[in-house]
């Protein structure tokens, strides 16, 4: 795990921790099932308050990426759960989005987009 | 949980009173406590390490008050100033002894690592260590005894940075298991803003500001403008204006920001900034 904070960052320092986190989960970097350190060792190992890193474990439990256990720490969620498909989904969305605005830019027909999604899947597959 | 519990604290000086100062400290947390010169912070400090006597109020570490406990509560103390308490003509060794006189649980043989991971010389006297050799001393010798709360006044003014990061470090430490905490107070936050999870600020012997530090960084934002964008009706809303020639800085409480579009420079406030403008404003926070 990877965390850097930044005194420039526009985000308060407990987001930015969240928001890390939460990054190197959604890119695979942090593995489900990955006991993350205990609230008070990420406090001193970023060194800021345990305040501070309680929220963002907070934040980072109420959108499901990990589930806290008594006494143990907390654990990342496997990927299969509902909440985190629901944000694999919103990232793929995202990324579509993207993808027909660009399309439409160029005056892409929607089937041509089509044609051209199912040829790069078969690529890719291979 | 709470470790430290100060209720209605009263200390009058003639020139200087402290008034109804309150407030508490959870096991296993870092409070600031912030103000400048003369604000009372050291006055409420040695109330609590009963330095000195208050008017009224009480005081209790883990439930246990000086009144009741006098020997228990003092122990549960580790208290750290901004100048050394030891003789300057002891030796680290003089200073072992005494320390093991005094306090049933100091355990030297974790005061004779520390020194020695410290590097402190035995044999040079007190008075020839160095400013931060003198506080990596105090360090050693309250973290060597069973105790429960940490009271630094001012213990890291001065100190170059490598020394300030190690004693972050160690302060993080003390709190790791939970069952500990620290009272720091400071006039010059910087680097301890960091670990800190609550703050006080004291202004005047009177408590003006009592939160987490999280909170207390949302509530307040910095802006800066120019003074011909500046209405008579955004002015009431800026805390503390310091007008220049070029231009106006101050502190808005957050949900005031929408209305300054983007002709202000608005951006997050640290916890001096928003210490400075609420001064500015006689210590008002609207």
């Amino acid at each position: 795990m990877k965390i850097l904070i930044s005194s420039q960052s526009e985000l308060p320092i407990y987001a930015q921790i969240r928001e890390q986190i939460k990054e190197q989960i959604l890119n695979g970097q942090i593995k489900e099932g990955t006991i993350l350190p205990s609230i008070r060792k990420l406090a001193k190992e970023v060194g800021v308050s345990v305040i501070t890193t309680t929220r963002a474990y907070n934040d980072l439990e109420k959108e499901g990426f990990i589930a806290s256990m008594q006494g143990k720490g907390s654990i990342v969620l496997s990927k299969d759960n509902e909440i985190m498909k629901e944000k694999y989904l919103m990232r793929i969305e995202e990324g579509v989005i993207t993808a027909i605005e660009t399309a439409k830019h160029i005056n892409m027909e929607e089937e041509e987009f089509h044609h051209l999604v199912s040829e790069l899947w078969k690529e890719l597959r291979e | 949980m709470k470790l430290l519990e100060v209720q209605h604290l009263y200390k009058n000086y003639g020139d200087f009173q402290l008034e109804d100062v309150s407030f508490s400290l959870p096991k296993g947390f870092i409070m600031g406590y912030i103000g400048e010169n003369g604000a009372g912070k050291t006055t409420t400090l040695n109330l609590i390490t009963h330095l000195c006597r208050a008017d009224s109020g009480t005081i209790t570490i883990d439930g246990i008050s000086y009144e009741e406990k006098p020997k228990q509560f003092l122990e549960s103390i580790g208290f750290i100033g901004d100048e050394s308490y030891f003789p300057g003509e002891f030796r680290l060794n003089d200073i072992r002894s005494v320390l093991k006189m005094m306090y049933p649980s100091f355990q030297e043989e974790k005061f004779n690592t520390l020194v020695t991971d410290w590097k402190l010389p035995s044999k040079t006297k007190i008075q020839d260590y160095s400013r931060g050799m003198r506080v990596k001393l105090m360090f050693a010798s309250v973290l060597s005894r069973d105790t429960k709360l940490l009271i630094l006044d001012e213990a890291t003014n001065g100190l170059d940075p490598v020394i300030r990061s190690e004693i972050i470090e160690m302060l993080q430490d003390y709190i790791m298991d939970g069952e500990h905490s620290i009272l720091f107070s400071t006039h010059v936050l910087s680097d301890l803003e960091q670990i800190a999870d609550y703050i006080i600020f004291i202004h005047n012997g009177k408590i003006l500001l009592n939160e987490t530090k999280e909170e207390l960084l949302e509530t307040y934002v910095m802006v800066h403008g120019a003074l011909s964008d500046l209405t008579e009706e955004k002015e009431k809303k800026i805390i503390g204006i310091t007008k220049a020639a070029y231009g106006f800085d101050g502190i808005l409480s957050s949900a005031d920001a929408e209305g300054f579009g983007s002709e202000f420079v608005l951006e997050k406030a640290n916890i001096d900034q928003i210490m400075i403008h609420l001064i500015k404003n006689g210590g008002n926070s609207r």
